[in-house]
């Protein structure tokens, strides 16, 4: 969801309705954030502090510290590589390499024009799919390196059209 | 409304009834429920269009008598999606949309459709799931509601004696009562270190305190293992009731459960088990009119695997980084929001009403002398059957791996198992025959962890399998304690180092001597087992790892920058499958004819390798 | 009381001890990094296992209380080895520059690697080259040299509650920062500086204003005028050695004119001309209706927390600058015309025992007519490096006294380095001119001590006078939002940044987390101070004759308008984050 600063405030504002003032809310909270925007915009960090009375330091020490969250937004298609062992050892390594050759972008990261971004996960739960990958929410199972390129090229041209 | 004693009974009896087909192929009725997975394995390969297709059919043909169920998982995930005809058992495997005419179709008509019928290892066809070899060794207790129940309906659960254990510790045991009923049947924790359950309870029954918590631990962190996400998925109502149990017998009527945020299908389904145990009043205040009140309130993790160790989940839920807390004190003193505090896996809960239930004798009929009870096991990597198998205590790891793991698949040979996860260790051939029990697994360098079982066949390296998993700790480290933070990341430079060719004989005991300290010296569970995987290794591969660092060589071929993919011309049919797989177009040749790589072009992935039928690639 | 062993050693201690603390009584020093007391009690660091009779694995001495009957072995091979390991790895991702590191001689990560003979490191690997953070005044922040002990993070959060750090990210690529990894200059940072005192390494320091110094000294053209703050005189000769509590004032004079300064003042005149102004302005706002509480205003760092986290609430600060911005304000305007000398080549430094009198004297109101009031402050620790550089042995040095005509100063200017003293000094001087007679009481005791936040009722000329003192900004906080909630019930409230006032500020000397735990830096800085003051004759800020020459030659009294343009200054909100 991309958004002025002012659209941050209010559906943040929205979100710590559903929450009492109590600083231990804050992992909570920034789940909801992270699900509406995509990443947690520095804005509604902001809210985040004024409401709990957290500073922002230590706002900012809980969202680097948990995978989930996220200061930048995804791309419109984020690729994550399932690296749990399940899928590691039927091969997920090589897939996560030729997402990382492709898309020339360090994992957490979007492209510039933010067609892609991607990052590595650990069990999806479809560890009978093993290897998998996935774009968005769509699981693409018993992947290759073959497929994943497959995908990647149908994104492109549809987006080039 | 909150429902009474008695109404709660008349609602089993009534359920139970009209349910009887689900666990009897004899059951009287002219009923059937076609009863499809909707855990997250079978939900990804789109169980729910599934499921709503089958519906649409049923309605639209008009078809008396035929329902359609959503479940948990049955097990079999590698079959899925796995839809199941009730009361005959009819198991159909990786059904498709298009598949489901066909299958409403013969429901009607009380015939099968043969195409979709599961096969097993041997190729045979099964009628039904009882006959697959998969389920043979089995015995579920914590997954007996799994694949049975609906797990979005409480009365589904209540009509499978749901809450009848609740009842009755509320209105025939006291406190002590059940503790020693726990203490007697011999549970011991699920979560991975095997601590006897009934002793955490009886800490934190004894702490002093106006306010305790009863935690559940439901940050499964290790990847490749989804025992737990799988129970809440298909029986939240059994943890729910459990927790219930234990907050009766230590005192305390605030129940929290700590899941990862990652699993939504689990989350989902708490929240509706909750509201729903709310409304018949079998959470919240004065439970079957008893002066006994326990609620409880769902806590999302956020991806970090420090949090499965029970004080970092408590500084999680508290809203903080998880970072463990040192301890003296423990959580059963000085837990969650500084009160007395219990904490107990997903999988130890689920046996808990059943315990309470069944009696402690019966229980700790189950098991080997130290191990009572079953073990839910995530079964992956190089097996035919992946999926969720439950198994008594000392099973040996050559039946769950071969005679229900159906052995290893493209006519390799099985090279080790891993259990524990990045907590635990590899278990080599040689000991395929060990029961799998707390002790024995201890015993040899491993741990039964939170039960991952991940199999890997001979193309797998053991030094690369150990990287893998220092790769894992050392981004899921916390960062707190010096010897996990910069410990860990050493031991991962020393293998990667290994792993390139550019490893030397003195890396190895450098190598071992930091393992060592890092597991005495770390703060928490995590640190402190994370060398695990490597001084397993090290002691069963350690030939492996001399190749590495003596002759610069993986056996396996699985270390890229060692590895010499070439295809041997006396074994290549030039069917063309690797040239068809290779993603660089690196393979050439005409069919039929012997094909060749170009090493300049090829970048060492391996499918080529994995994929000819005629193992004529070598790394 | 609780009876063990330790190293085969009977002790007897108080029951909630930890084995650490039981251990040192004992004189068994058992290493630490990350413990610090009261405020870092974690056992993260693992340099504090120990092994423990009964007990698997290492037991963390920090945290572990003790029991009736333990057995504790500290010194035993595998507890050292282990404790070498880890130091081993601490090493192996820091920055080694030990000769060139501002911490070299005072480092307790150095201390260790000599008591372990540490002569290379085993585990050597990548190293994360983290930018230098100098963006502030104030404050420099190394992440090279941090060795994430976070006695910064908790003394920011827990003892000042401001949390300007925290531990960002995780596991090997985790560092101390702040929010989205800014300098400490765009945050919320206060420029206190307390983190700089926990810290064990280089990793936070001061920014070393020394060669601005010099450059100053040695430009023939200019005429370098030095004052001291009165709490630099009772914590300087730590730095040589001397024990905690001396007072070196004859000593730091010598120094001071021995390094080249063309004069050297006594900044607790400073203070009495701060009490002159502000006693005035405090009469004024009772007598005449103005906002209440007043608050002081002579802590930079409270100033800047007031500026950022209270905008709404600066009417309650007191105008008046703080003494060493008005005594530089005097030198170059009085001192400049009475003696003749360019006011452009007068260079006023300022020792003070804080890092936020840096920012405080670049702020662009402290100045009048285009001239600086004060150009460069060093803190106490550049001082002694400065001394150090000139060759001077300060421990033998004969005592100086401070230049005339300026040099007079009072004992209630020299309480001002504690808490509690301004608060009194001011009492002193406004008692008197409530009362419009001498009064015999110059004490007052209520509002000396450790405490956080004191108060006592005063009956000043029949009217009742509430007043309170607090030290450390959390406790700021408290009276703020007390303020802001329109509950405060007092008239007069002293806010100083640093816990204890400006004995511990966070330019003094820093003290290794051991000297913290066995001895009480405060209470022995704190009774040097107080000692000042009762060995002196005058004990009124009215009453040093340097402010009757002032008033009658310049300022003509307190509150004129001429005072306002050289001694007051204004506030504007901040916001808490650039």
């Amino acid at each position: 969801m991309n958004c002025g600063d002012e659209k941050i405030q209010e559906e943040t504002r929205k979100i710590l309705e559903n929450y009492p003032q109590e600083k231990d809310r804050l992992i909570g909270i920034l789940n909801d954030v992270q699900e509406k925007f995509g990443y947690v915009p520095r804005e509604a960090q902001n809210e985040i502090s004024k409401y709990l009375g957290i500073s922002l330091a230590e706002i900012y020490g809980v969202i680097t510290f948990y995978s989930r969250f996220t200061t930048e937004p995804k791309g419109k298609y984020n690729i994550s590589v399932c690296l749990g062992t399940a899928c590691f050892v039927k091969g997920s390594q090589a897939i996560y390499d030729r997402v990382k050759e492709r898309l020339n972008i360090e994992p957490g990261k979007a492209t510039p024009d933010g067609l892609f971004s991607f990052c590595d996960v650990r069990c999806v739960g479809a560890c009978g799919l093993a290897p998998v990958f996935m774009v968005n929410d769509e699981v693409y199972g018993n992947a290759t390196v073959k497929k994943l390129d497959e995908v990647l090229d149908k994104i492109i041209a549809e987006e080039k059209k | 409304m909150a429902k009474t004693r008695e109404e709660i009974d008349e609602i089993r009896v009534a359920k139970r009834k009209e349910l009887e087909l689900r666990t009897n192929k004899n059951a009287p009725t002219t009923e059937k429920h076609i009863l499809v997975c909707r855990g997250t394995g079978c939900t990804s390969s789109k169980s729910p269009k599934i499921i709503e297709e089958l519906r649409r059919i049923i309605e639209e043909k008009n078809i008396p008598n035929v329902r359609v169920i959503q479940t948990g998982c049955f097990g079999l995930c590698s079959k899925g999606p796995i839809v199941i005809v009730r009361p005959e058992d009819t198991f159909y495997s990786h059904v498709k949309i298009e598949d489901c005419e066909e299958i409403v179709d013969a429901v009607a008509a009380g015939t099968k459709v043969e195409r979709l019928l599961c096969k097993d290892v041997d190729g045979k066809t099964v009628e039904s799931l009882d006959e697959l070899n998969f389920y043979k060794k089995q015995k579920r207790i914590a997954l007996q509601n799994c694949g049975v129940i609906d797990p979005e309906n409480i009365e589904e659960y209540i009509a499978f004696d749901g809450y009848k254990a609740l009842e009755k510790v509320l209105f025939s045991m006291s406190q002590d009562d059940v503790i020693s009923e726990i203490e007697k049947s011999g549970l011991r924790g699920r979560g991975g270190g095997g601590f006897p359950t009934a002793t955490k309870w009886k800490f934190v029954k004894a702490a002093q305190g106006d306010i305790k918590y009863v935690v559940c631990n439901a940050d499964e962190g290790d990847p490749g293992a989804f025992m737990d996400r799988s129970i809440l998925e298909g029986d939240p109502n059994g943890v729910i009731e459990s927790m219930a149990i234990a907050g009766y017998a230590v005192g305390a009527s605030h129940g929290v459960i700590y899941v990862r945020a990652e699993y939504p299908i689990a989350v989902h389904r708490l929240r509706i088990a909750i509201k729903q145990a709310e409304e018949y009043g079998l959470l919240g205040n004065n439970i079957f009119g008893t002066d006994f009140s326990f609620d409880i309130e769902i806590r999302l993790g956020a991806g970090a695997f420090v949090c499965g160790e029970e004080t970092a989940l408590l500084e999680s839920t508290e809203g903080r980084r998880g970072q463990p807390r040192g301890k003296p004190p423990f959580p059963a003193n000085v837990g969650l929001f500084q009160k007395p505090t219990l904490i107990n896996n997903v999988e130890t809960y689920a046996n808990v009403s059943k315990i309470i239930l069944n009696g402690s004798d019966w229980f700790a009929s189950i098991g080997t002398e130290k191990s009572k009870g079953t073990k839910v096991f995530a079964l992956g990597g190089n097996v035919v059957n992946v999926g969720l198998v439950e198994v008594p205590m000392g099973t040996t790891l050559r039946e769950i791996v071969f005679d229900i793991g159906g052995g290893i698949p493209n006519g390799r040979e099985f090279k080790a198992a891993q259990t524990g996860g990045p907590s635990g260790g590899c278990i080599p051939a040689e000991h395929l025959d060990i029961p799998v029990d707390y002790d024995t697994l201890l015993s040899i360098g491993s741990m039964m962890g939170s039960g991952g079982l991940i199999v890997m066949d001979n193309t797998k390296c053991m030094v690369d399998i150990a990287k893998f998993y220092l790769d894992f700790t050392v981004s899921e480290s916390c960062g707190k304690c010096n010897p996990c933070r910069i410990g860990t990341k050493r031991m991962h430079e020393i293998l990667t180092r290994i792993c390139e060719g550019k490893g030397t004989p003195e890396d190895i005991p450098k190598l071992e001597k930091l393992a060592k300290q890092i597991k005495a010296s770390s703060v928490c569970g995590l640190g402190q087992t994370a060398p695990n995987p490597v001084l397993s290794t090290m002691n069963f591969f350690k030939d492996e790892y001399l190749e590495h660092c003596t002759e610069h060589k993986c056996r396996a071929g699985a270390c890229k920058a060692m590895a010499n993919i070439q295809i041997d011309p006396e074994k290549c049919k030039g069917c063309g499958l690797c040239k068809r797989n290779c993603p660089v177009n690196a393979i050439t040749g005409e069919v039929k004819q012997p094909h060749h790589i170009d090493p300049n072009i090829c970048i060492k992935c391996g499918t080529c390798a994995d994929k000819c039928p005629f193992h004529a690639i070598s790394k | 009381m609780i009876n063990l062993t330790i190293d085969g050693k009977n002790v007897t201690v108080e029951e909630g001890t930890s084995v650490l603390e039981a251990a040192r009584s004992i004189g068994i020093d058992i290493p630490t990094l990350c413990f610090l007391k009261d405020i870092n009690e974690v056992g993260d660091c693992r340099m504090c296992i120990v092994e423990i009779e009964g007990r698997r694995g290492f037991s963390t001495s920090c945290i572990t209380k003790v029991e009736e009957g333990m057995v504790v072995k500290t010194n035993t091979k595998e507890v050292n080895e282990a404790r070498r390991t880890v130091l081993d790895l601490i090493l192996s991702n820091h920055h080694r520059d030990c000769l060139t590191c501002i911490r070299n001689g005072n480092c307790e990560l150095q201390t260790l690697a000599q008591k372990f003979n540490i002569q290379n490191v085993e585990y050597e690997g990548e190293k994360i080259d983290y930018p230098i953070d100098d963006k502030s005044p104030s404050i420099v922040r190394d992440s090279n040299k941090c060795i994430l002990c976070r006695r910064c993070v908790a003394t920011c959060k827990k003892v000042q509650n401001i949390g300007a750090i925290e531990t960002i990210g995780r596991g090997f690529t985790s560092k101390i920062s702040t929010i989205e990894d800014c300098s400490l200059a765009d945050s919320n940072c206060t420029f206190c500086g307390q983190c700089i005192e926990a810290c064990p390494t280089g990793a936070l320091h001061e920014k070393d204003n020394t060669e601005d110094v010099w450059k100053a000294i040695y430009d023939k053209d200019k005429y370098v005028v030095v004052q001291t703050a009165p709490a630099i005189r009772v914590a300087i000769g730590e730095e040589f050695g001397m024990p905690i509590g001396t007072n070196a004032t004859g000593k730091m004079v010598t120094a001071l004119k021995t390094m080249g300064f063309d004069k050297v003042f006594d900044t607790n005149t400073g203070a009495d001309l701060t009490i002159m102004e502000e006693a005035n302005e405090f009469i004024e706002r009772v007598t005449q209706g103005g906002v209440l509480p007043m608050i002081t205003s002579c802590s930079p760092g409270w100033i800047r927390f007031c500026e950022k986290n209270f905008p709404d609430q600066l009417s309650h600060l007191s105008s008046c600058k703080s003494p060493h911005q008005m005594f530089g304000a005097v030198l170059k305007s009085y001192y400049a015309e009475k003696f003749g000398i360019d006011r452009e080549k007068i260079v006023t430094v300022s020792v003070m025992p804080c890092i936020a009198k840096k920012y405080e004297c670049s702020r662009p109101e402290m100045e009048v007519d285009g001239v600086r009031d004060v150009d460069f402050v060093i803190t106490t620790r550049e001082l002694a490096r400065m001394i150090k550089q000139a060759n001077i042995d300060f421990v033998e040095l004969e005592d100086g006294k401070f230049d005339d005509p300026m040099g007079e100063a009072s004992g209630a200017g020299a309480i001002f380095g504690t808490t509690g003293g301004v608060m009194e000094a001011a009492v002193r001087t406004a008692v008197e001119t409530l009362e419009g007679k001498s009064v015999e009481q110059v004490e007052y005791k209520e509002v000396r001590g450790e405490k956080g936040i004191k108060e006592a009722n005063l009956t000043v000329a029949g009217k009742e006078i509430k007043i309170a003192v607090a030290s450390g900004l959390a406790n700021a906080r408290k009276i703020m939002e007390q303020i802001e909630k329109g509950e405060s019930p007092y008239h007069f409230i002293e806010i100083m940044a640093c816990p204890g006032g400006c004995i511990m500020g966070g330019g003094q000397p820093i003290k290794s987390s051991k000297t913290r735990m066995s001895v009480d830096v405060a209470g022995l800085r704190r009774a040097a101070i107080y000692s000042i003051d009762e060995a002196s004759v005058i004990r009124k800020s009215h009453e040093n004759p340097v402010m009757k020459m002032l008033y009658d030659e310049y300022f003509e009294k307190p509150g004129s308008h001429k005072a306002h343009k050289y001694l007051h200054t204004e506030y504007s909100g901040k916001p808490l984050y650039e």
